[in-house]
């Protein structure tokens, strides 16, 4: 086989896998964009000073709301998987599920030094006292496990009790909304949806829910193939 | 009706705003000159008084050289006076106009913090009118105008302390509640005032939905309602108030949560019995009838013991009765101020 024969083989597989790994790639940009939006024009809000009254709490709201916001599409990723067949999705899942830590993390860290400025007497009476302050620390440090064993080292080290471990971002987020939920004065609405959305994804991750995604997946093609035998 | 505040050591003054820095402070445009050389006037008078219905006008009746070179009224432009250089003794600033009307609690145009501000153009503040009933000699139903034009209105500078743990200096324009009750005459059987914000969900969208027991219903006990700090507030920095804070007339009772001062009033009612408050009602364990604010107390579900000053980074303690202890505690002698929250 002559030289270049080999060479545009391989040269086209070499064009086929890069292609695929470009294609990651510019997904995964796609998501840091996306994920990092919010922070950034919380900061050029911020700049420009168009925080409203009372900029702290502005900030402390945003960063909660959208760590609800990608904890929620963290959870959705299973299930959307399940509905329409797209398996590489998964892919994404840790990177989304750490920016919703990082939301979270801005959250806690604007309570703890804007909020209550590191006084710790008063920090640890909330944390103590407070059920809705109680049960967002105790997913924020759900999460903080998850996010520290989410690297490859700690699958392997810990092979299938990592899966089972990193259940507990279901617990995680039931206690996210709870945390929301508790903290409004009247006005549930929005803690509301938060919690029936992420019912629903928790509820599509009950077996028997499970194979009925599967098979709203397969049907419209089984039907389909059906019409043609009938014909 | 002049109110003597005076500042102790131990609530640390009232950012009421003592006359004396409150008039020196003042700038005129036009008047700095001949209000130059002018003496500081009585520290013991809260109340510089604007001709009734006339709120641009503005009694004058000292200022300072300080004041008077730099002239130039404030960036807002709100009337006539620098509000943004009237302070109190400890230095403390009126919390900016922006923020006090953007940032409102004022459910029946949305719940959340700026939808006031932004909903409420759909508000008819006139013409208005005000039902005063109940255990009254003389009920009787009123044209804003009328309702207000036999009072001297006044500006006073009162914090507001919101249940929600954050706060603001208001420079308020109204009348003394005390004198609108005087003059309906309450008969013997008087107990309480409850007062009632405007149903009307055309005008109100925020009450198209179920959030509170529409209408807001707020009340006081006639003690309270007599007591000379709380006010019938027409005006805002000189203005009237906009839509946002409660136009056409609302009630400021300084001591207490920020909920206890309804807005938009339509009717009062004097009574016999409690009145069953918005709050009260919506969450019983959570908020009462008194709502004095009070550091000790906390809310079920977060400290009462400081707040946040709007404008300001750090929080601060929370004072006894929002700073007016000295004023108003012999209100509560006696009462055991946890189980009546």
């Amino acid at each position: 086989m002559p030289a270049w024969t080999c060479a545009a083989r391989s040269n086209g597989l070499f064009l086929m896998a890069s292609s695929a790994h470009r294609r990651r790639a510019a997904a995964k940009a796609a998501i840091w964009v996306s994920a990092l939006t919010p922070a950034a024009w919380l900061v050029w809000r911020a700049t420009q000073g168009e925080l409203g009254a009372n900029p702290i709490e502005e900030v402390l709201h945003r960063n909660g709301w959208w760590g609800l916001v990608l904890l929620t599409t963290t959870l959705a990723i299973t299930p959307v998987r399940r509905l329409t067949g797209w398996h590489s999705i998964v892919r994404y899942r840790r990177l989304v599920g750490l920016f919703a830590f990082f939301y979270l993390t801005l959250h806690f860290s604007t309570y703890l030094v804007l909020d209550q400025w590191l006084a710790w007497e008063y920090i640890l009476e909330d944390i103590a006292e407070r059920p809705f302050i109680t049960v967002g620390f105790a997913a924020w440090l759900l999460l903080l496990t998850l996010a520290l064993t989410s690297t490859r080292g700690w699958i392997r080290r810990l092979g299938a009790r990592w899966q089972r471990l990193h259940r507990l971002i279901y617990l995680a987020s039931a206690l996210g909304v709870l945390h929301f939920y508790w903290k409004v004065k009247a006005d549930t609405r929005e803690p509301l949806i938060f919690g029936a959305v992420i019912g629903l994804l928790l509820l599509a991750r009950v077996p028997a829910v499970q194979r009925m995604l599967s098979r709203v997946r397969t049907g419209p093609a089984l039907r389909a193939g059906r019409h043609v035998a009938e014909r | 009706m002049r109110i003597h505040i005076h500042g102790s050591d131990e609530i640390r003054s009232s950012e009421i705003t003592p006359e004396r820095i409150y008039m020196n402070r003042r700038r005129f445009v036009g008047r700095a000159a001949k209000l130059a050389a002018a003496a500081a006037v009585s520290p013991s008078l809260l109340a510089c008084a604007p001709s009734p219905g006339r709120s641009e006008e503005l009694s004058d009746s000292g200022g300072s050289g300080e004041a008077g070179r730099s002239g130039a009224p404030g960036q807002s432009g709100i009337q006539e006076r620098d509000w943004s250089a009237v302070r109190s003794e400890l230095d403390e600033p009126l919390t900016r106009y922006e923020d006090v009307t953007t940032y409102n609690n004022f459910y029946e145009f949305g719940t959340g913090k700026e939808d006031p501000a932004k909903n409420a153009h759909t508000l008819r503040p006139r013409p208005w009118s005000i039902a005063v009933d109940g255990e009254v000699a003389r009920p009787a139903i009123y044209d804003l105008e009328d309702f207000v034009s036999p009072h001297r209105l006044e500006d006073r500078v009162y914090r507001l302390r919101c249940v929600e743990a954050w706060s603001m200096v208001v420079p308020w324009r109204g009348f003394p509640l005390a004198d609108l009750i005087r003059r309906v005459e309450p008969t013997g059987k008087a107990r309480f005032v409850e007062f009632t914000t405007l149903h009307d969900p055309e005008q109100m969208p925020g009450q198209r939905r179920g959030v509170l027991d529409w209408p807001y219903v707020e009340g006081l006990r006639l003690d309270e309602a007599m007591h000379p700090l709380a006010l019938l507030a027409t005006g805002v920095y000189g203005r009237d108030l906009p839509n946002q804070n409660g136009a056409p007339l609302r009630l400021v009772v300084p001591w207490k949560y920020g909920f206890k001062s309804i807005k938009s009033i339509v009717h009062l009612r004097l009574t016999e019995e409690m009145p069953a408050t918005a709050w009260a009602v919506a969450a019983p364990r959570e908020y009462g009838f008194f709502a004095n604010v009070n550091p000790e107390v906390d809310h079920p579900r977060w400290s009462q013991a400081r707040e946040r000053r709007l404008g300001q980074l750090r929080k601060r303690p929370t004072l006894m009765f929002n700073g007016y202890a000295e004023q108003v505690e012999q209100l509560y002698a006696g009462m055991d101020l946890r189980r009546s929250f």
